[in-house]
């Protein structure tokens, strides 16, 4: 029997109930092995390392201003965007998407308690904050100047504090694997009955294919970073030429997983898209399996095209022709998703909601990104434009109008879910566009000047490149005060948002069955089996103003019963 | 063909009173999105990035005009329900991953074969040793003359043979379209033919330290072998014999191996200002004060870690020895030409 | 649209009574918990393996350039002790089977005598390596930068031999005195455990002690060897000095580095691989074989550690026929760092 009472109690629990409330107190978060706090605790993390490092960009952007310097030495410079990127790289684009959502949702969407391993969990929550620890150590000691990709052998030179970053990376290293370890089990393990390989959402496909190369590239950086402090420490001579080493050794090992890292970046930014261009305009993802098997293809084809990191390096001729050939591979399986995501909005029914806008403007941005690495891939072309700001323009597209659009649309998407309140549309809509044009206006000029020979890592650049700069420059402000609109939005629809019911989008994967914000186990009645994009099944109920599994509104089926009583 | 405003005598009074990083000379604009084209590889690496950046023009006009054409059409109104569509279309799919790839082949192709023009020299190109160090360029000819900046003859080829004294550093001019790391400890290659004459950039494009972005200089091409012969040729052993040839030797190798981080002008780079230091009491960070005369000079070179100027030292201390580098000669004449620039700063210009 | 029911026990705050004594709340059966750990545990290996891939890279990159000194490098590396290090960790991976399997049929007794069994191998492991070490240390053999071969003049006991066996002795006598501290209060478990601790560091100095006496050995018989192909002429008075030489080392190896060269040369030094410069380069075979014999003898120490959690759940009985897994998954790991061994040994021992 469905009435009204237990149709409340569908996605309606006590306040008291849900998994922010269940227990109080700072050790109930700081030693909890609950998936969505450590999700939480992610979140806040990454989000703190994010506006640190977006700090430091925009005091980069603004010595940038004249190219005869503003208010920084030279030196202060190099270490200013060492820590941007170091910051930005290791201790939030890469977790950012997987271990904040990821947490929260991955679990939910296979109807699952927690993931496989909630104690592993914890542990790489904590690894990742040492790490980051780490790093701030490196900052506040005697700052760190070797770039984020910690070239040998400046790296060994240099009286920076080397050592402690790397360390830090290397223990961010090791967060990282661990949460791929756990993410890969989980999914591989713990899918519910029913639910297939190819009933998963995409989400998880994309989070399977990151977790894969998390677990395949990440040990390698640990054992080069290793490497990099025995040389620094004992002077083992392994990448110092000056003791009979090979710098460029250290380059393959180090792009060997950064490179893949960059799909750890992105992989799950497309992940996200997935999800908010299907449920955002009600049509079922088109292509399924095509866009499933390009995350797959793209981790695989990851691993192969390290060298193109190397065109200049000096490395033989047969290897350059053979990692361009594979990189421009990466982008068959890359525009297979942009095809496929127009393809779903063909047909649909497409609401302009926040996610919807992030999800557009990444399509965009990524588009570009995608587009600007065919140039890169060409060799004789990339011969000019490598270490320009071509390239920098080219890895912001990716990362930043990736990543972070991908993370910010995903966090609404989600928000209502995790906080169970509902944010601002107008002011949402307008950070979207904010964060949109202010990233074009920050990174368009950059490929311009890059291609004209401005070079990256430049604390001080001839007068020919100054009106880009400047423009760039005011371009990187309104995407910072996008950023900050966001959040503000966010954090404001927590407190003060209207409250909302289990499912306010319609949509169609498990984590929408459980109540807004869930509960501590979850769920509260058992989830009903179904297709993630097949919408056809959440119907709109005015009395709950959520949209609901049709199963729970049929009045025969006692799935409805609420099991506590 | 040379540009306006530029003639090689000017360049000669400029090169003659250089210290540190020269100021840029006028540069000749190229296209919107690239330098003038100056060597054989410009035009054809030019040409596949417009023939890539249209491509990705088409392809992401598409995009914008699909996607804007979608959400208008297909925005969701209120009691409308969408039209039900195929969740997929093999064939369709299939299609738009393959017949982009053909293109993706041709940009593969050519830039492969322009990759190829770059690494094969020609037979008859005189080879360059191109030394790096922080943060600093030298150039050694085959006929034995050196320079800071780099003298190229129109229409000649040239192969470089590259190596850094430190850390990696990158051999770049955006107006050849070419770059080439520089890894210590081994030496890599690269070769060019200029086509155009004028004053260029040249960059160090691989991040090398405090002072990477002072690490550029100029390449000079030159119409004739002549003016380029002219342009670096010096006469030492000449110039020897009295006082004022000796500060014009000292002044012209001051310029090629110490103006990287020591400027003349009064300006506080890598390392100290050494106009008007001549016999001024130094202070140190251990609170010692030795006087600037020719034998702190001489051991400044040598053995430069030993006493470092106050606000210099720990961990700026980038200075390497010169032991073996300069013979005694020639840190004399160094010597004499710091000497010439007095106690008190004054313009440039030895007296 | 077929909407499947999930056999879902979320919302069951009771769900841990239908589940066995250690099966986690999160999951629905024994068995799904077991197969997560166990792809938990190859995934973790596989990340291991990786780990000391860039290890093998860089190996297999250096003696590809240098393949002479590699030949001449491992001279200085004693076969035998390497080879017993080997017998010894294989033996360990037999116990260690064996533990698995005793704990699959929840035989307690049997289970902690094959694991302290597996835990007193890798300690001997760990003594016999620390004789290697402090030998090669005597002679100045360290990593690149610090590479100062010479003769050693010494005798008796090593200090760095003293210094590696400090901390397991005082784990030693820490163990026995918890264990009788344990007795004494009538906790029998601890006593068992920490007197397995006692024995498993004993084990340390089991292979220590037999590792020294057997370079003692080997010492006197290269001095013999050495003074009778002198024709017992003056030369045997320097006994000492040429006693501590290696019988396969040709002479150029017995060169005695320059007095700096523990002082990171200049950046610009040449990178000259003529005779002269011979001891350095060696140098860098030996920074690769610290590099990987020390991360593979951390790898041994972390297993000791959860051979000992092992050790501590056993003697509770904590193993059932559906839950094992613990056993199992260290098992894994204990087998990989062995086969790890398996490389490394040939790699660096025996490549002549």
């Amino acid at each position: 029997m469905t009435t009204i009472a237990n149709r409340q109690e569908l996605f309606g629990h006590t306040p008291d109930k849900n998994y922010y409330t269940a227990s109080k107190g700072f050790l109930s978060w700081a030693l909890t092995l609950d998936h969505k706090r450590i999700g939480i605790m992610y979140l806040i993390g990454v989000s703190a390392a994010f506006f640190l490092a977006g700090i430091f960009a925009l005091v980069l952007r603004t010595e940038l201003l004249t190219g005869t310097g503003v208010f920084l030495s030279e030196k202060q410079y190099n270490q200013m965007f060492t820590l941007h990127g170091a910051i930005m790289v290791f201790a939030f684009i890469i977790p950012s998407i997987p271990a904040a959502l990821g947490n929260f949702v991955l679990p939910m969407m296979l109807g699952a308690k927690d993931v496989a391993f909630p104690r592993l969990n914890l542990c790489s929550f904590y690894l990742w904050v040492f790490g980051t620890l780490f790093l701030l150590i490196a900052m506040l000691t005697s700052g760190l100047d070797t770039g984020w990709t910690f070239y040998a052998p400046y790296s060994i030179r240099t009286s920076t504090a080397v050592t402690y970053a790397t360390m830090g990376a290397f223990i961010l290293g090791f967060s990282s694997i661990f949460t791929g370890l756990n993410f890969l089990v989980t999914v591989n393990t713990m899918r519910p009955p029913g639910m297939g390989w190819f009933q998963l959402p995409l989400f998880i496909w994309a989070l399977y294919a990151t977790a894969i190369i998390q677990i395949l590239a990440t040990p390698v950086l640990g054992i080069t970073l290793l490497l990099l402090i025995a040389e620094r420490t004992l002077h083992i001579a392994i990448f110092d030429p000056a003791l009979g080493g090979d710098p460029v050794l250290f380059q393959h090992f180090f792009w060997f997983y950064s490179h893949p890292a960059v799909y750890i970046m992105i992989l799950p930014g497309m992940g996200v898209i997935s999800e908010l261009i299907s449920v955002h305009s009600r049509k079922e993802i088109f292509g399924y399996k095509f866009i499933a098997f390009s995350s797959v293809a793209i981790a695989f084809l990851g691993f192969l095209v390290w060298g193109h990191h190397m065109f200049t390096s000096g490395q033989s001729v047969v290897m350059n022709m053979v990692f361009s050939a594979i990189t421009f591979t990466v982008a068959v399986p890359s525009a297979v998703k942009v095809f496929n995501w127009l393809g779903t909005l063909y047909k649909g029914s497409i609401a302009l909601t926040t996610p919807m806008c992030y999800a557009l403007a990444f399509i965009l941005l990524f588009g570009v990104g995608g587009l600007t690495g065919l140039f890169l891939s060409t060799i004789s072309v990339d011969r000019h434009l490598h270490d320009t700001y071509f390239i920098v323009a080219h890895f912001h597209f990716v990362m930043v109008g990736g990543t972070l659009t991908a993370l910010l649309g995903g966090l609404f998407h989600w928000w209502p879910k995790i906080t169970g309140r509902m944010y601002n549309e107008t002011l949402g809509r307008l950070s979207a566009f904010l964060v949109f044009s202010g990233f074009n206006l920050t990174f368009l000029p950059q490929f311009v000047m890059g291609s004209r020979g401005m070079m990256r890592r430049y604390a001080r650049y001839d007068p020919e490149f100054k009106v880009f700069h400047q423009w760039s420059t005011f371009g990187a402000f309104v995407l910072g005060f996008g950023v900050l609109l966001a959040y503000a939005v966010l954090l404001y629809a927590m407190k003060r948002g209207k409250p909302v019911a289990g499912n306010p989008w319609g949509a169609a994967s498990l984590e929408w069955q459980s109540s807004s914000p869930p509960s501590f186990h979850n769920f509260d009645h058992k989830v009903v089996m179904n297709e993630p994009y097949d919408f056809s099944t959440q119907v709109y109920d005015a009395e709950l103003d959520s949209y609901v599994h049709r199963r729970f509104l049929e009045p025969s089926k006692p799935t409805t019963q609420p099991q506590h009583s | 063909m040379i540009a306006k405003g530029f003639s090689v005598n000017q360049l000669a009074g400029f090169l003659a009173q250089t210290d540190g990083p020269p100021e840029a000379p006028t540069f000749q604009q190229g296209s919107y999105f690239f330098p003038v084209q100056a060597s054989t590889f410009a035009a054809d690496s030019d040409w596949l990035y417009y023939f890539i950046f249209w491509v990705c023009a088409v392809f992401f006009a598409g995009i914008v005009g699909a996607m804007v054409y979608l959400v208008i059409k297909y925005r969701r109104r209120p009691g409308v329900d969408p039209e039900p569509s195929s969740s997929h279309n093999t064939p369709l799919e299939i299609a738009w991953s393959v017949l982009p790839s053909l293109l993706l082949i041709l940009m593969f192709k050519w830039g492969a074969e322009g990759y190829f023009d770059q690494q094969v020299p020609f037979d008859d190109a005189e080879v360059i040793r191109v030394k790096a160090k922080q943060y600093d360029w030298l150039f050694e000819y085959e006929n034995g003359d050196f320079s800071g900046e780099l003298h190229l003859t129109q229409f000649k080829n040239y192969e470089f043979r590259l190596e850094s004294a430190d850390v990696l550093h990158s051999f770049f001019v955006p107006a050849f379209r070419q770059k080439q790391d520089i890894v210590p400890g081994r030496y890599t290659k690269t070769w060019l033919k200029p086509i155009k004459t004028g004053v260029f950039r040249l960059y160090c494009a691989e991040y090398c330290g405090d002072n990477h972005s002072n690490m550029k200089t100029n390449v000079i091409v030159h119409l004739t072998d002549k003016e380029r012969l002219a342009a670096t040729a010096w006469d030492w052993a000449g110039k020897k014999v009295d006082v004022k040839g000796r500060i014009e030797n000292g002044q012209r190798l001051f310029s090629i191996k110490c103006a990287g981080c020591h400027s003349m002008s009064g300006k506080r780079m890598t390392g100290p200002n050494l106009n008007g230091r001549w016999g001024i009491d130094e202070q140190f960070d251990d609170g010692q004060v030795i006087k600037v005369d020719e034998n702190y000079v001489r051991e400044s070179i040598l053995e430069p870690q030993k006493n470092i100027v106050a606000t210099f030292g720990p961990p700026n201390q980038n200075m390497p020895s010169f032991k073996g580098e300069l013979n005694d000669d020639q840190i004399d004449w160094i010597i004499e030409y710091i000497k010439s620039m007095g106690a008190k700063a004054t313009d440039a210009t030895p007296k | 649209m077929t909407a499947t029911e999930l056999a879902e026990s979320a919302h069951d705050e009771h769900a841990h009574h239908s589940h066995g004594e250690f099966i986690a709340h999160h999951f629905d059966s024994a068995e799904q918990q077991y197969d997560s750990g166990k792809l938990g545990i190859w995934l973790f290996l596989v990340t291991e393996i990786l780990f000391f891939s860039g290890l093998f890279c860089a190996y297999t990159l250096y003696r590809s350039h240098h393949p002479e000194i590699f030949v001449q490098a491992s001279t200085f590396l004693d076969k035998r002790l390497g080879g017993l290090n080997t017998i010894v960790l294989l033996f360990s991976s037999l116990t260690m089977a064996l533990a698995v399997r005793s704990a699959q049929l929840v035989e307690r007794k049997k289970v902690i005598v094959y694991l302290v069994l597996t835990m007193v191998c890798a300690a001997v492991f760990l003594g016999i390596k620390a004789v290697e070490y402090s030998h090669k240390w005597d002679e100045g053999i360290f990593v690149r930068a610090y590479f100062n071969l010479h003769e050693h003049v010494g005798h008796g006991i090593s200090k760095y031999l003293i210094l590696i066996s400090v901390p397991f002795l005082v784990l030693l006598v820490g163990s026995v005195i918890a264990a009788f501290t344990y007795r004494s209060l009538g906790k029998q478990h601890l006593f068992v455990f920490f007197i397995s601790l006692a024995i498993m560091f004993g084990g340390y100095f089991l292979g220590a002690v037999g590792g020294k006496v057997y370079m003692n050995w080997k010492t006197a018989r290269d001095a013999q060897l050495a003074a009778a192909s002198i024709d017992h002429s003056a030369s045997t008075t320097d006994e000492h000095s040429s006693a501590e030489s290696h019988d396969a080392a040709t002479p150029t190896t017995k060169h005695v580095a320059a007095s700096d060269a523990a002082v990171v040369p200049k950046a610009n030094e040449d990178a000259d691989h003529g005779p002269a410069h011979l001891d350095q380069d060696i140098g860098i075979f030996f920074s690769i074989y610290y590099c990987m014999t020390g991360l593979h003898a951390f790898h041994v120490i972390g297993g000791m550690i959860a051979l000992s959690w092992l050790l501590y759940r056993s003697i509770l009985g904590h193993w059932r026929a559906d839950y094992y897994g613990p056993v199992d998954f260290v098992g894994l790991y204990w087998h990989l760092v062995d086969l790890i061994w398996i490389f490394l040994f040939p790699l660096l021992y025996l490549i002549n």
